[in-house]
Formats: C-alpha cells, sequence, structure tokens
C-alpha cells in the first residue's frame, strides 16, 4: 500500500511542479509581463519602475530561480489591488470554497449512493426511469441559470431565502443545492451501473441464499463492493465542483476563491490570478493523495500488493 | 460434379437500409427520437438563422423595451418578449445558436484531431516521448478546466479563436488517453505485425492501419462531450471571460438577462431554457447511440414494443 501511495504521490509531484513551471512561462511567453500586473493605463514611467524592481529585465532563467525561491518561502507576489501579499488575499478566501466543495460533496455522495442503489435494485422500474430522468437532466443543466432562476423563485419571488452573501446557515442552501445538480447527475448513473454488476454477482446470490435481510445485502454486501468506481468518479467530479465553486460563488457573492479569480481577472489582478492557480492546485494534489488511500483501503488488491 | 450449397435469397430476411435500420431503432426510442428532432431543428437554426433572422434580431425599438412574452399582439418573433434593447428574444436566440454550436463543435474537433494525434503516437511510440505526453495529460487533467480557461483567457484576448482553442486544450486529455488505450491494444493485433514485417513505415502503420480503428470510438466520445463543451463554453460566456459583445452566445444572453432579473425574468431565462433543451437532447441521444452501438444493449431497442424502452 505504501508504495502504491507513493508512486501516486510522485506522479502528482510531477503535475504541480508542470503546472508550476506551465504557469509561470506562459505569463512571461505573452509579452511584457508588466501588461498582465500593471492596469492597461499605466504610464511608461510607472512599467520600467516595476519591471525594475521585480526584475522583469533579468534573464527568463533568473527570474524562474527567484519565483521558485518566492513560492519556496510562501511569496506569492503581492495582490496590485489590496496592496498585501497575493498569499494572504487567497488563503482568506480559501475557507470558505473548502467548505462549499466538502459540503456539497458529502450530500452528493451520500445521495447518490443510496438513489443510484434503490434505481440499481429494479432496472427499468419507475423508480429507475424517474431518477434516470432527473440524473440525466441534472447532468445537462447548466449551473450558472439553474442559480439564477434559483434566486428568481427562491429569493425573489417566494422569498424564503437570501439572494446573495454569507451570514446565516440560510445563505447556503442555495450554493450548495445549485452546486450539487451536476455531480450529482453523473454519479448517480455510476452508482447505479456499479450496482447492478455487484447485486448479479456470486457473493450477492451466497448471501441472499444464507438468509441475509435483502436491505444488508444491498447497502453492505453489495454497495461496498460498488464503491470503487465511485470513488474514482467522485474524485473527478471534486476537481469539478471547483469549476461548479467559480460560477455559484460569483452568482451568490461569496467570497471564496471563484469568485477571487473572478474579480481579479476583471480588475487585472495577476498576482492573485497565479497565487489562487497555484494553492488551488495544491489543495486539488493533497485530495487525490487522500483518494488513493481510500481507495488502498477499500480494494484488498492494492492493500496488499 | 459436387453440388455446391446454394442459398435461396428469397429464405433470407430483407437486407434494410442502414439509414432505414438506424430510423427504425430511433422511432421505437421516443424520448430519442424528439432529442433527435430537436437537435435537427438547433442545426437549422445554426446553419441558416443569421442568414434569415439577422436583421431582426439586431433591430431595437426602445418602445418594446423588455416586452412580456407569450402575448402574441407584437408578432410571433416576439413571443418570447423582448430584451432591453427592445429586440426579439426568439430571433436573438436562433441567430445566437450558430456562435454558441459552432465554438463547441470547433473546440471538440480540435481536441479530438489534436488529443487522438497525440494518442497515436503517445499509444505507438511509448518510450520518454509517450510519458511526457501523457504527464501534459496528467497536468491538464488535475486542474479545474474552468480555472485553466480563466488563467489563458487572462493572458490572451477572449477572442473566438482563443475561446475555442482553450476550451480545446482542456479537452485533449480525454481524447488523448482514450486513443492511447485503444492503439495499446490494436498495435499488438496480427494485421499491424503483417504491415511491419512487409515493410511499412511507421507513419503508414499509425495513419493507414491503426487510426482507422481508432476513430470511430473517438467520435462516439465527442458526441457525448460535445454537450460538456458547450457548457462551459456557456459558463465562461457568462462569467464575462468567454465570447464579447457585439458577438452574442446563449450563455452571454444570460448574463445580460441577470441585469433585469427581477423585472424581466424571460430575458435569462429562455436562452438557459435553449442551453439546458440542448445539452438533454445531447446527452439523450448520446446515450441511445451508446445502446444501439452496443450488440449486447441493443436487442432493448429492438424488442421494445409499445412499451417506451429502457434506455440503458
Amino acid at each position: 500500500m505504501g508504495s502504491y501511495i507513493g508512486r501516486r504521490g510522485l506522479h502528482s509531484v510531477f503535475s504541480l511542479i508542470g503546472l508550476i513551471i506551465l504557469v509561470f512561462f506562459l505569463a512571461r511567453l505573452t509579452g511584457d509581463p508588466t501588461n498582465l500586473f500593471l492596469p492597461i493605463d499605466a504610464s511608461v514611467e510607472a512599467r520600467e519602475a516595476f519591471a525594475e524592481r521585480h526584475g522583469f529585465n533579468d534573464p527568463l532563467i533568473v527570474q524562474f530561480g527567484r519565483f521558485l525561491e518566492g513560492l519556496t518561502q510562501g511569496d506569492f507576489g503581492e495582490s496590485i489591488r489590496q496592496r498585501r501579499p497575493a498569499l494572504e488575499v487567497v488563503l482568506e478566501a480559501f475557507p470558505t470554497t473548502l467548505m462549499l466543495a466538502f459540503l456539497s460533496m458529502s450530500v452528493v455522495i451520500t445521495s447518490a449512493l443510496v438513489i443510484g442503489a434503490l434505481a440499481a435494485y429494479r432496472p427499468g422500474g419507475v423508480f429507475d426511469r424517474l431518477s434516470s430522468l432527473f440524473s440525466l437532466s441534472g447532468a445537462s443543466a447548466p449551473d450558472f441559470w439553474i442559480a439564477i432562476m434559483a434566486i428568481l423563485l427562491f429569493a425573489v419571488a417566494l422569498g424564503w431565502l437570501p439572494t446573495s452573501g454569507t451570514g446565516t446557515p440560510w445563505h447556503w442552501v442555495l450554493p450548495v443545492a445549485v452546486l450539487v445538480i451536476r455531480p450529482f447527475g453523473l454519479l448517480v448513473q455510476v452508482v447505479r451501473g456499479a450496482m447492478i454488476t455487484a447485486l448479479s454477482s456470486a457473493y450477492v446470490k451466497t448471501a441472499r441464499a444464507k438468509g441475509v435481510r435483502e436491505r444488508v445485502v444491498i447497502f453492505v454486501h453489495a454497495l461496498r463492493n460498488a464503491m470503487l468506481p465511485v470513488i474514482t468518479v467522485a474524485g473527478d467530479q471534486a476537481t469539478a465542483i471547483v469549476n461548479g465553486a467559480v460560477v455559484v460563488e460569483t452568482i451568490f457573492g461569496f467570497p471564496g476563491i471563484g469568485k477571487l479569480m473572478i474579480d481579479s481577472v476583471l480588475q487585472r489582478d495577476f498576482a492573485v490570478v497565479q497565487a489562487a492557480v497555484l494553492v488551488t492546485a495544491i489543495a486539488i494534489f493533497l485530495m487525490n493523495i487522500l483518494i488513493d488511500i481510500a481507495y488502498a483501503m477499500l480494494d484488498p488488491r492494492i492493500r496488499h500488493n | 460434379m459436387a453440388t455446391e450449397p446454394t442459398m435461396d435469397a428469397s429464405s433470407l430476411p430483407p437486407i434494410e437500409r442502414p439509414w432505414r435500420q438506424v430510423f427504425s431503432l430511433l422511432w421505437r426510442d421516443k424520448f430519442a427520437f424528439v432529442a433527435a428532432l430537436f437537435l435537427t431543428l438547433m442545426l437549422f437554426c445554426a446553419l441558416f438563422g443569421p442568414g434569415l433572422l439577422g436583421d431582426v434580431a439586431t433591430k431595437m425599438d426602445l418602445k418594446q423595451r423588455n416586452a412580456p412574452p407569450l402575448e402574441l399582439e407584437r408578432g410571433w418573433l416576439f413571443i418570447l418578449g423582448a430584451d432591453a434593447l427592445g429586440r426579439s428574444i426568439l430571433a436573438r436566440i436562433i441567430v445566437a445558436s450558430q456562435n454558441t454550436l459552432a465554438i463547441a463543435a470547433a473546440a471538440v474537433a480540435a481536441a479530438m484531431i489534436i488529443g487522438g494525434t497525440l494518442g497515436l503516437v503517445a499509444g505507438y511510440a511509448g518510450g520518454w516521448l509517450g510519458n511526457v505526453i501523457m504527464r501534459l495529460a496528467d497536468i491538464i487533467m488535475s486542474f479545474p478546466s474552468l480555472l485553466l480557461a480563466v488563467v489563458v483567457l487572462y493572458m490572451f484576448e477572449p477572442r473566438v479563436a482563443n475561446l475555442v482553442l482553450v476550451l480545446a486544450l482542456t479537452r485533449i486529455p480525454l481524447y488523448l488517453r482514450t486513443c492511447r488505450a485503444e492503439v495499446l491494444e490494436v498495435r499488438e493485433r496480427m494485421f499491424v505485425s503483417a504491415a511491419r514485417v512487409m515493410g511499412a513505415s511507421r507513419w503508414r502503420i499509425l495513419f493507414r492501419h491503426i487510426a482507422p480503428i481508432v476513430v470511430p470510438t473517438l467520435i462516439t466520445v465527442a458526441t457525448l462531450d460535445f454537450a460538456v463543451v458547450m457548457l462551459a463554453e456557456s459558463a465562461l460566456s457568462f462569467l464575462g471571460i468567454g465570447i464579447q459583445p457585439p458577438e452574442v452566445t446563449w450563455g452571454l444572453m444570460v448574463a445580460q438577462g441577470r441585469n433585469y432579473l427581477a423585472t424581466a425574468w424571460w430575458l435569462a431565462f429562455w436562452p438557459g431554457l435553449a442551453i439546458m433543451l440542448t445539452t438533454m437532447a445531447l446527452n439523450l441521444l448520446a446515450s441511445w447511440v451508446r445502446t444501439a452501438a452496443d450488440p449486447e444493449q441493443r436487442w432493448r431497442l429492438e424488442t421494445a414494443g409499445r412499451r417506451s424502452p429502457d434506455i440503458r
């Protein structure tokens, strides 16, 4: 198990280093980096001074060395708009996104497991057809549109929930609900497929023959074996949820990393964009390792290999 | 003289033309049939919409500002209402279908060609080149596609070409991996070894012998992927970093309508509904194609009588 996780971890480290190189060189290759960091109307003198101060006139490789050195010390540059370290700005926004992702993933996984398992119990039955219709619509839904229609219905027309911002638990209801829809739609299909395979296997027949109760057969014997593909897909969906968070946070005015990124793009605050990208990449990198550990724990073939 | 066993032609089932067979399979699944019909309509709108309705869609009439939908007194063009500048929403949706579908189609095609080629090389050549290609795909995969698009569109101008490129970039790993996996299996088959023994060059083996086997799989993946790419484009345009006015896509129309949400809901509602119905139709049809193309599953469609068949 140790070597498996070590190997996977090494892969992720490569990806992370690759991303850092990509971000750095893309930013430098697009022309004058002061264009990225400074507002469009900055004067020539201001650009010169900025380039001089940040060493943009040095050879590329020297700049890259300095960039790496900064990263190891947690220095991601300075936010032009807020006049403080970019990392500080990003870390302030990070917990909100993390919470949003955590809540949504919990809802997605539990509901998809239960509904997918029930749908697989009678393939082609009424419940199965209803659930596949709903999951298909869910997987097809443009989340930004669902979000503003939900605001229109629940906040503007009915007045049950707040339109945007944070503060009370009620502020979280709509964002989490919107964020859940698409991954839920995809995951239900995966659970259903895996469960159909599991339910027709020999060990389920054995369990039934032994007289194990049906509920235990489904939720203990079959579901545990159906978990493996589910974890793989859930891991992919976790990166997709960051995509969703960008949209949802922007619409609901949530002070998370997604809104921060879009705001920084629109205000052309490159240091923050760069820091947000790298922090998100590191977070995803850590999460992938956690998923690998969960995978190895569930699958004895990997654990004992 | 030995008598050859002869086959009486009349005892064979009549040979159906392929497209008739496809049509009759499609007709048996009513959901997929409606989806196909809807997509044909959308394709028609995308091809001819801007030519037929281009002028109407840009004609402003401030007297009609935010005219409410479902009233016929302004004529059928205003059945979905008018936007903040008094333009017909129906005409604008039809005109915008061209950009929306064309951008997604171009991005999918680019991703398929680039990813497919890289996948062929990575699968056949292997070695350090294959490894580098796979690690690059890993980098793209391990990162949220929308953030990647945000960064790239920050550095380059958000023009249509760049939008297509960035959407393609985020989808390349999908085709690359699918293609590589296929190639790894196909290259061990007899006819490839035969070609190699006969002295065919690497490129000839790759593009004349292996590629034709891999392409159908890639096209199946692409039909499924089209909906995903369309949603991604809509989201980017909605966030203001995708397509820029005066060009228009459905995602941008939703963004523009958002400012009038409390007073004129229909501005944001209809274009979003168009996105949703199109992606749903694509998904329904793709799931039908998967069933129809799978010999183990096709009986579900063929034996379906009056009951609507289980489409999975």
